[in-house]
C-alpha cells in the first residue's frame, strides 16, 4: 500500500523573479535570477544538487525544447535534467518530480525550476495550443472563452443570476488586486473597484478585463531535499514539509460523456479529496490556513472554492461576499495576488504558489499581507480548459 | 415515371438592404440607385457555395431515403476548389454513402439546369436509382457596381428519381451560345459584365423565347398549358417583352425574387422553380427555363405527392436577420482587409492524410455508438468513454449531423480572432447522447441561453491564406423558434 509523499519531504529554499513584462530579460535571465535567490536561500553550493527538473509550456516561443535550457543556463555539472510539460500546472509537476526523486531515495537534494516567457508573442493573451487534428473540429476557443462558459453554466446549475455572478467573481479579482498593491514582485500593483472591474471591456462574455489574469514573463524555483538533511542544514528555522501533492488529469468524461455539468472541475474534486487524504486533513475549510488557487480567471477561482472543499457546494457566493477569502478573511486566498496580479508566467505558476505558501509559513513577508498562525497552506494549479485538464493540489505545512 | 422527388431551397440567414449598399457607395455611381429597391440574401461569413450547397441538399434530402441516393451533381460558378472535387466534400456532409458518382457542373449560369437534366437522363436511362442535383453561387460585385445590388447568395437542390415523383419529367430543350454577357477568368474575383442593353436586347429577348418556343415545339404542348414559366432575367422591361412575345398572361411569369433575395446566379431557375413548386397544385405544368450560354428549357407536371414536400425555401426566406452594416459584408468576402490581430496569424493548415482519417468526423459530423453499452459519443473514440464501460473497439457509425442537442454551457469570445466577434461558442448536449464543444453561428450574443436548442449546420470553419485551403466543419445554429 502506498503511503503517499507527507513529511518525506523538506524544502530547503526557493526563489521568484518579479513577474511582469519582462521586457529586457530572457527566459534565460529569469531562471539565473530565480534559481540564485532560491540558491542562497537553501545555504548550499550548486554542486550539492544532484538532479533538476525544468518546467515550461510554449517551448516554441520560450526556451525551446528538451531540459538542456535548464543545464546550459544554470551551467549545472553534468547531472541529470528532465524537462516536463503539463500545462499551466506544469510547474506543480516540476516539484512533483523533484520530491518524488527525493522520497525514492534516488536523490538528497533535486532542484525543481519552472519558468515562461510569454512576452515575446506580440499580442495579449495566450497563444493558441491547437494540434493538427483539434484545429478540423475544435470550436474557436480562446481560454477566457472555454473558462467563461463555468459562469454560463453554474447560473444554469445552480440558479444563481448572472448579474450576482458578476458581483462575486468582481469581489473576487478586487480582492486580489488589493492583495497585488501588497506585492513588490507582482506583475499588476493596482486597486481596481468592483465597479470598475464590471465595468471593463467584455473579453468574453461574462468575463471582462478584469476577471483575466496577467500574462506575464517569470520563473519560480525550489530545493527540495529530506527533512532530516533540512533540519541538519538549517537547525534554526521552522522546517517546511510536504504534506500532499496530487495531480489528475481528465478522462474525458467531462468533454464526452453526459454527466458533467459543466459547472465545476471534476479532476479538482478527486484530486483535493486524494491531496486531503495524503496530507491528513479531515477538515479542509478549517484546516486549511490560507490558499493559493489557479485563478487564471475570477470564475476559475470562485468555482474551484466549492471543488476543494474550501467553500460548500452552491456556496461560494455567500464566502465569496462574505469576505472569507480576503486577506483578513478566515480563510484567505491569493494572498500574493493570486494568477489575477503575481500573474502567470505558465511554467511558473505552481512554484510562484508553492512559494508564496513557503514564504507565508517561514512568516517572512511584511506585516501587512502576513497570514497569523498559518499552518497550512494548499496551491491548487490547473492546466487546460474546464471540460479536458490538468488539476495540481499540493498542501505544505509547518509542523 | 421519372422526374422530382423532393427538392428544396436555402436562402442563408443574413439580409442586406440595397438602401445600405447605396448609403455606402452610392457616391460612387449615382445610377445604382435604380435598383436601390429590396433586399439581397447574403451568406454568413462562414458559408460558400459548397456549404449552401450542402445546406439545400441536406433539406431536399429530409424525407429521402439517402442509402439510394447514387450520384451527387454540383452546380456552380464559385466552386471554393479548381482541382479537388467541390461535389467530393459535400458527399459526407449529405450523409450520403462512398459509392456515387459524384461531379462538379460550373462556368455557366445554366449548369443548375444542365446538371438537372444529366441526373434525369441518368434515372431515365437506369443509371442512377435517384441523383441529389444542388446548385449554390456567391457571385461578387464590385464595391459600387450594379452587379453587387443586383446579386444574392442562395442555393437549391433537387433530387430526382422514378419513385414518389412530385413533378414529373415531360422533356427538354436546350441551345447553347458562347454570350459573354457576364463573364470572369480563372483569376477574377469580381464579375464582368457587358452592356445591360445588349444582353437584355439580344440576350434574353432573343434567347428565351427560342428555347420556349424549342420546347413548344418539340413536346407538342401550347404555352397557355403552363401555370407558370420561370426564368431569371432582372430586367423587368424584357420580362414585359418575353412575355408579350410568348403570350403569357401576367400569372404564369414566376416572380424572380429580386426583391426579396436578389440574382443568385446558378442555382436561381432551380429557386424559383422551388418557389414555383410550394404553390403549385396537382396537374399544373411548369416550364423551367435557365439562362447562361444559352438556355436549358425543361417541362415538368406536378402530381399529387406535391403537398408531401415541407416548403423550405419560403422557411428559409423568412428566417432572416438584417445585416445592417454594409462593411461587414466587405470583411465577410474579404473585399476590405480589416485587422484581425496577431492572434490569426497563427499558421495551421489542412493536413490531407490527417483530413483523410478524420473525414467522416470532420465532413460527416459522424460520431461513435459503442456497441457494447450503446453509448453514442462525440469523436468516436477506440475506447467508449462511458466511465462504467471502456469497451475497446466497439465504435459503430453513428450520425449527429441531424441530431438536436441542448446548449449547456456558451460564450461570446472577443479574444479569438473572428471575422465576426465575438466567437459564440459552447458545449452542446445532444439528445441520445454526446456532447461536443461547437462554434455558434446564425446567431447573436444576446439571442443565446443555456438550454436552448441547437442544430448543426455544415459551415466554412476556415480558410488559409497561403496555401488557399477552405476547411470544413459544423457549427451549432440555436433554434429560433426558442427565443
Amino acid at each position: 500500500m502506498a503511503s503517499g509523499i507527507r513529511d518525506k519531504v523538506a524544502i530547503l529554499g526557493m526563489g521568484c523573479t518579479r513577474f511582469g513584462e519582462r521586457w529586457e530579460s530572457s527566459a534565460q535571465n529569469l531562471m539565473v535570477e530565480a534559481f540564485q535567490e532560491c540558491l542562497a536561500d537553501a545555504g548550499i553550493e550548486k554542486k550539492e544538487i544532484q538532479a533538476a527538473y525544468l518546467g515550461t509550456h510554449f517551448d516554441e516561443v520560450n526556451v525551446s525544447k528538451a531540459a538542456t535550457p535548464l543545464s546550459l543556463t544554470l551551467r549545472l555539472p553534468f547531472i541529470p535534467v528532465t524537462r516536463v510539460e503539463n500545462f499551466c500546472a506544469t510547474a506543480t509537476e516540476a516539484f512533483r518530480a523533484a520530491c518524488y526523486s527525493v522520497a525514492s531515495g534516488a536523490y538528497d537534494i533535486v532542484l525543481a525550476l519552472g519558468v515562461e516567457k510569454l512576452k515575446d508573442t506580440g499580442y495579449g493573451g495566450l497563444p493558441d495550443i491547437n494540434s493538427v487534428d483539434s484545429y478540423m473540429v475544435g470550436s474557436n476557443t480562446t481560454a477566457p472563452g472555454g473558462f467563461a462558459q463555468l459562469a454560463t453554466a453554474y447560473s444554469r446549475v445552480w440558479g444563481l443570476p448572472m448579474d450576482k455572478i458578476k458581483d462575486a467573481i468582481a469581489h473576487v479579482s478586487a480582492k486580489s488586486h488589493a492583495n497585488g498593491v501588497l506585492n513588490p514582485k507582482a506583475h499588476l500593483r493596482k486597486a481596481i473597484s468592483e465597479e470598475q472591474i464590471k465595468a471593463a471591456p467584455m473579453i468574453a462574455y461574462p468575463l471582462g478585463l478584469f476577471d483575466c489574469c496577467g500574462v506575464s514573463d517569470g520563473a519560480a524555483c525550489a530545493i527540495v531535499t529530506t527533512p532530516e538533511i533540512a533540519k541538519s542544514l538549517k537547525p534554526n528555522q521552522d522546517l517546511i514539509k510536504v504534506k500532499a501533492i496530487q495531480v489528475i488529469g481528465s478522462s474525458g468524461e467531462e468533454a464526452g460523456y453526459n454527466t458533467w455539468d459543466g459547472a465545476h472541475f471534476a479532476t479538482a474534486r478527486v484530486c483535493s479529496a486524494k491531496v486531503y487524504e495524503e496530507a491528513g486533513i479531515k477538515d479542509p475549510r478549517t484546516e486549511i490556513s490560507m490558499s493559493e488557487v489557479h485563478d487564471c480567471f475570477s470564475i476559475t477561482e470562485f468555482v474551484t472554492m466549492e471543488d476543494l472543499g474550501l467553500s460548500p457546494k452552491g456556496g461560494a457566493y455567500d464566502d465569496i461576499m462574505g469576505g472569507r477569502f480576503d486577506l483578513n478573511g478566515e480563510s484567505p486566498c491569493q494572498v500574493d495576488g493570486g494568477l489575477k496580479c503575481f500573474g502567470h508566467p505558465i511554467g511558473a505558476s505552481g512554484l510562484r504558489m508553492i512559494y508564496a505558501m513557503y514564504e507565508q509559513l517561514l512568516e517572512r513577508v511584511p506585516e501587512e499581507r502576513q497570514v497569523k498562525n498559518a499552518r497550512m497552506g494548499l496551491t491548487h494549479n490547473l492546466g487546460g480548459l474546464p471540460s479536458w485538464n490538468v488539476c495540481a493540489v499540493s498542501v505544505v505545512g509547518r509542523d | 415515371m421519372i422526374g422530382i422527388c423532393s427538392y428544396s431551397g436555402y436562402i442563408p440567414r443574413y439580409r442586406l438592404n440595397r438602401g445600405v449598399i447605396y448609403g455606402a457607395m452610392g457616391w460612387m455611381n449615382p445610377a445604382t440607385i435604380a435598383l436601390a429597391r429590396g433586399e439581397k440574401a447574403v451568406a454568413n461569413f462562414d458559408e460558400d457555395s459548397i456549404t449552401l450547397g450542402v445546406a439545400a441538399g441536406n433539406l431536399a434530402l429530409q424525407n429521402v431515403d439517402r442509402s439510394s441516393v447514387e450520384s451527387v451533381y454540383f452546380a456552380s460558378t464559385t466552386l471554393p476548389y479548381k482541382e479537388r472535387l467541390n461535389a467530393a466534400i459535400m458527399v459526407p456532409a449529405l450523409g450520403l454513402k462512398d459509392q456515387v458518382r459524384a461531379a462538379d457542373f460550373t462556368a455557366s449560369l445554366k449548369c443548375g439546369t444542365t446538371a438537372l437534366l444529366t441526373a434525369l437522363d441518368g434515372v431515365k436511362e437506369g443509371n442512377s436509382a435517384k441523383t441529389l442535383v444542388t446548385a449554390a453561387d456567391c457571385r461578387l460585385g464590385k464595391p459600387g457596381s450594379p452587379q453587387e445590388m443586383l446579386f444574392g447568395d442562395a442555393s437549391a437542390a433537387v433530387v430526382v428519381g422514378s419513385e414518389n415523383v412530385v413533378a414529373e419529367y415531360k422533356g427538354s430543350y436546350s441551345v447553347t451560345y458562347d454570350f459573354g454577357d457576364h463573364f470572369r477568368g480563372v483569376n477574377s474575383k469580381y464579375d464582368n459584365q457587358w452592356e445591360d442593353r445588349w444582353i437584355r436586347d439580344l440576350g434574353f429577348d432573343q434567347f428565351i423565347p427560342e428555347a420556349v418556343n424549342g420546347l413548344l415545339e418539340k413536346t407538342g404542348m401550347q404555352i397557355g398549358d403552363f401555370s407558370k414559366v420561370i426564368y431569371p432575367c432582372i430586367y423587368a422591361a424584357a420580362r414585359r417583352g418575353i412575355a408579350k412575345k410568348l403570350g403569357m398572361i401576367p400569372e404564369m411569369d414566376q416572380d424572380n425574387m429580386q426583391l426579396e433575395v436578389g440574382e443568385t446566379g446558378t442555382p436561381h431557375s432551380l429557386i424559383m422553380l422551388a418557389k414555383a413548386l410550394e404553390d403549385a397544385k396537382p396537374g399544373d405544368k411548369l416550364m423551367v427555363v435557365s439562362f447562361g450560354s444559352g438556355c436549358d428549357a425543361i417541362c415538368f407536371e406536378v402530381t399529387d405527392n406535391i403537398t408531401k414536400i415541407p416548403a423550405t425555401l419560403s422557411a428559409t426566406l423568412a428566417s432572416k436577420a438584417d445585416l445592417d452594416n454594409y462593411n461587414k459584408m466587405l470583411v465577410w468576402r474579404d473585399i476590405m482587409p480589416a485587422d484581425f490581430g496577431k492572434r490569426k496569424e497563427v499558421d495551421h493548415w489542412t493536413r490531407y492524410s490527417a483530413m483523410w482519417r478524420n473525414r467522416m468526423l470532420v465532413l460527416g459530423l459522424v460520431g461513435g455508438k459503442c456497441s457494447k453499452c450503446g453509448t453514442a459519443q462525440i469523436p468516436a473514440a477506440d475506447i467508449c468513454v462511458n466511465p462504467d464501460c471502456g469497451a475497446v473497439n466497439t465504435m459503430e457509425p453513428y450520425p449527429y449531423a441531424d441530431k438536436k442537442g441542448k446548449i449547456s454551457s456558451f460564450t461570446g469570445d472577443n479574444l479569438a480572432a473572428s471575422v465576426d466577434p465575438p466567437a459564440i461558442y459552447g458545449q452542446v448536449d445532444f439528445e441520445g447522447g454526446g456532447k461536443f464543444m461547437f462554434d455558434f453561428t446564425d446567431c447573436k450574443l444576446d439571442e443565446v441561453a443555456t438550454e436552448m436548442t441547437v442544430t448543426m449546420s455544415f459551415r466554412r470553419k476556415y480558410y488559409d491564406e497561403k496555401r488557399d485551403i477552405s476547411g470544413y466543419f459544423w457549427k451549432a445554429v440555436p433554434a429560433k423558434e426558442d427565443n
